[in-house]
């Protein structure tokens, strides 16, 4: 049973990144009709937004320290952050230990940003094109998204940790009245968790309780009829697609802490997002969010070693196994709607 | 009036004979020396393959500077950096065989085709003669069989399974970095002083070449001595959260978890194993340990202060204070700006291992190079006395046991040295079973 519930909220946690990144998915899919495979790109570049600012916030000046000596027997050159300067040391280290969740402010706009010229500047120009052009064009965006970051980052992972307060893991299955040891969680997949059930209600609720959500949503259905009352739909979408490059690009920010990201993590979560979104069902958001946490959980169950003992090769492919199931039951997804992806 | 024999069809006839015998590639023109590539009276070209792209990049690129170092020093220049502490003094600054050293790179990718493809094209078309470089097993023995049909030599860069000098060894091939096995045989009596013979051990492994043979090589030494293995699971390459692995090993009764990672897969194992609290947890009554058979700078840079406290091995480190390793680390700060990596050093190495092979067999042809490595003995280059072995071109020294820094003093002081393990004690017989299944077969010149 420990176990079971272990990997049960193992998967809630990878299942939040995948709903996140689906949620995106989703909405560009839904509101623009456009396959966008740079969406794991977003997911990356958040997580390099947040190693922007810890290397912001730890931009420092050298000092030497006569008393040490660096690898070739010189006097050790020792980096002052400038931040401890302004605000004193320890002031300036809690800012610097903060900087995971600081950079959820210095994300949103960044996104958005960023979004909002790859819409206007690339992909609005795909818009017409068949799908087959769109995931080309997006795909090639990605690489060239992923080059630039891995020529100013490097290759190699660069660890950002969480803020200490949350760092560790605390002994779920102790409040459940198992044994202790038997169901160890991290603080910072749990916050990882609240952040992104935060995130996709305040999406939902942005879609369904304002108006501007209203106007999106009736363009989603249909966007003639709505053109035809003379609301401008296309900057509505284009603010959509800087909405969802927000939302990856903040499932990055969050992530850095569970691994450490390299230029490379998009296209880790892509494939696997777009999985999400088909087995959620093309354009359905609830689907997204609902399929991003089944498949997030499945996969957790099919690494157990038991699972792996009993079907070895299970854990890679459990997946792609799921998805065929679910298409052929139920073709449109487990939430799709009629029309979408059918023409 | 004479005669001329020359015709329009004659004068054709021959201008394309002639523009077809200097288009034909170097390689194929062997037939003059009785070997691929032989160089010119000036100058030699050596192929440099490493990961310029993908997820070993600044790895490839720290190879690439001890590359670049070991050419500037064949040629005479910057300080020698290890010539002068090389027990064999063959090697003058006058490049090999009193032609200038030059150079040509490729990018593996780490990808065995894309690293077959760009040394191919080094041999045909640039006229290599000598391979070297890699950061990754797959590519290394991909690129050694390559090597070993079109007749060229394949000094290997960072490559750790025991397959490269085991099953897939070839004559053409030589291995200068350690291996699996070697990293089991020095940390086993490392973590015997350390944690004791009753120990439970739980495996996480990577599902390629070089994790089966990490796990194996460091499984069957510390079933040795009296540690039992509970679990071994296989991973995917491509797994990024370990978060569904980690969390079932401290249910699983083990006290010990051994993550047979590389690179990115290590990384990531680790950095979830510490979030899962595996470094505070006790198990059966003792502490939770956690060992990573093999290091490299960029997965401790990557795993920042996760690694702390933990075991591992490496082939060498910057921190040694022979004369040969400090020579090295002095050259290559001072050009540089910061300390080599054990990548950096095993290629440095190769490099001048071969040029000097080549100047004592006082040819460039690959049979005489490789006649001239096999069971040459040396010392002064970072390792201590080493042996490069005849029967399988393997180098027998000693092994660097290392352990995450408490205190690092910056981004490169994250390992200290705990235990060098002398050659002895890593050395085991060519027919070993984990080595077993392959042979060298004959050397190919390649004409």
């Amino acid at each position: 049973m420990d176990a079971i519930i272990l990997q049960i909220l193992n998967g809630l946690d990878k299942g939040s990144a995948y709903a996140l990144i689906a949620l995106g998915l989703t909405l560009i899919f839904g509101t623009l009709g456009v396959v966008n495979f740079a969406h794991g790109a977003l997911f990356m570049i958040g997580a390099f937004c947040a190693v922007t600012l810890s290397r912001i916030l730890t931009f420092s000046h050298t000092i030497i320290d006569e008393s040490r000596t660096d690898f070739l027997g010189n006097p050790l050159k020792v980096q002052v952050p400038y931040v401890q300067d302004f605000f004193g040391e320890a002031a300036g280290a809690t800012i610097i230990d903060w900087a995971v969740p600081l950079s959820i402010l210095f994300a949103i706009p960044v996104m958005i940003l960023v979004g909002v010229v790859m819409e206007r500047g690339l992909i609005k120009h795909f818009y017409k094109r068949p799908h087959a052009d769109q995931i080309l064009v997006t795909f090639g965006l990605a690489i060239v998204l992923q080059e630039i970051i891995k020529y100013f980052f490097g290759a190699n992972p660069i660890p950002t940790p969480a803020p200490d307060a949350f760092r560790g893991s605390f002994d779920f299955g102790v409040l459940l009245g198992f044994e202790a040891n038997q169901i160890i969680y991290p603080y910072w997949r749990l916050v990882y968790f609240a952040f992104a059930a935060v995130i996709i209600g305040g999406v939902f609720a942005f879609l369904q309780f304002t108006t501007f959500g209203m106007v999106v949503r009736a363009g989603m259905a249909d966007r003639e009829t709505v053109q035809l009352l003379g609301i401008n739909i296309d900057k509505r979408f284009t603010i959509m697609f800087g909405v969802a490059a927000a939302v990856a690009g903040l499932a990055g920010v969050m992530y850095v802490p569970i691994n450490p990201p390299n230029y490379h993590m998009g296209m880790d979560f892509l494939v696997l997002s777009f999985v999400v979104v088909v087995v959620g069902g093309m354009g359905s958001l609830p689907g997204a969010v609902l399929a991003g946490f089944l498949l997030g959980i499945l996969e957790s169950f099919a690494s157990m070693k038991e699972v792996i003992d009993l079907v070895p090769g299970i854990n890679q492919i459990i997946i792609y196994l799921v998805a065929i199931l679910i298409l052929l039951t139920r073709p449109r997804g487990l939430m799709g709607r009629k029309g979408v992806m059918e023409d | 009036m004479t005669k001329s024999n020359l015709t329009r069809r004659g004068v054709l006839r021959s201008g394309a004979i002639a523009g077809a015998a200097l288009g034909v590639p170097t390689y194929l023109r062997a037939q003059e020396s009785g070997f691929t590539n032989a160089p010119g009276d000036s100058s030699v070209t050596l192929g440099f393959n490493v990961p310029q792209t993908g997820p070993y990049a600044d790895e490839g690129a720290d190879e690439l500077r001890a590359y670049e170092l070991a050419v500037e020093h064949l040629n005479g220049g910057g300080d020698g950096g290890m010539l002068p502490t090389f027990s064999s003094q063959e090697l003058d600054g006058s490049g090999i065989l009193g032609r200038k050293v030059e150079y040509v790179t490729g990018d593996t990718q780490t990808k065995s085709d894309a690293a077959r493809a760009s040394a191919r094209s080094m041999i045909e078309k640039d006229g290599a003669i000598m391979i070297t470089g890699g950061s990754s097993s797959g590519v290394a023995v991909a690129v050694q069989a390559l090597c070993q049909e079109a007749g060229v030599i394949f000094m290997s860069g960072l490559t750790h399974s025991n397959d490269t000098t085991g099953k897939d060894k070839r004559a053409n091939g030589f291995r200068h970095f350690f291996n699996s096995y070697m990293s089991g045989a020095a940390l086993a009596p490392v973590l015997q002083n350390a944690y004791g013979t009753d120990r439970k051990a739980y495996h996480l492994t990577a599902d390629y070449n070089w994790g089966y043979t990490t796990e194996e090589a460091i499984r069957s030494s510390t079933e040795a001595m009296g540690w039992e293995t509970v679990a071994a699971v296989k991973t995917p390459l491509t797994q990024t959260d370990f978060s569904s692995y980690i969390a079932p090993v401290l249910q699983s009764g083990a006290d010990v978890l051994v993550l047979n990672h590389y690179g990115g897969n290590m990384v990531n194992s680790l950095t979830n194993a510490v979030q899962f609290g595996l470094r505070e947890a006790t198990a059966n009554g003792k502490q939770f340990e956690i060992v990573v058979p093999l290091y490299s700078r960029l997965m401790a840079r990557g795993a920042g202060e996760n690694v702390k406290g933990i075991f591992g091995s490496t082939n060498w480190h910057w921190s040694l204070q022979d004369e040969g390793s400090q020579a090295f680390v002095k050259s290559f700060g001072t050009k540089y700006g910061f300390p080599p990596s054990q990548a950096a050093h095993t290629c440095y190495v190769q490099t001048l291992l071969y040029a000097d092979a080549v100047q004592r067999a006082g040819s460039f042809a690959p049979c005489a190079v490789a006649e001239a490595l096999e069971g040459f003995e040396f010392d002064g280059l970072g390792n201590g006395p080493t042996l490069y072995r005849a029967e399988d071109h393997q180098c027998f020294k000693d092994v660097l046991v290392v352990r995450g820094k408490e205190n690092p003093t910056s981004e490169f002081d994250l390992l200290e040295i705990v235990e060098v393990t002398p050659a002895d004690q890593v050395t085991y017989a060519p027919d070993h079973p984990q080595f077993a299944g392959g042979a060298l077969g004959d050397c190919n010149n390649g004409a």
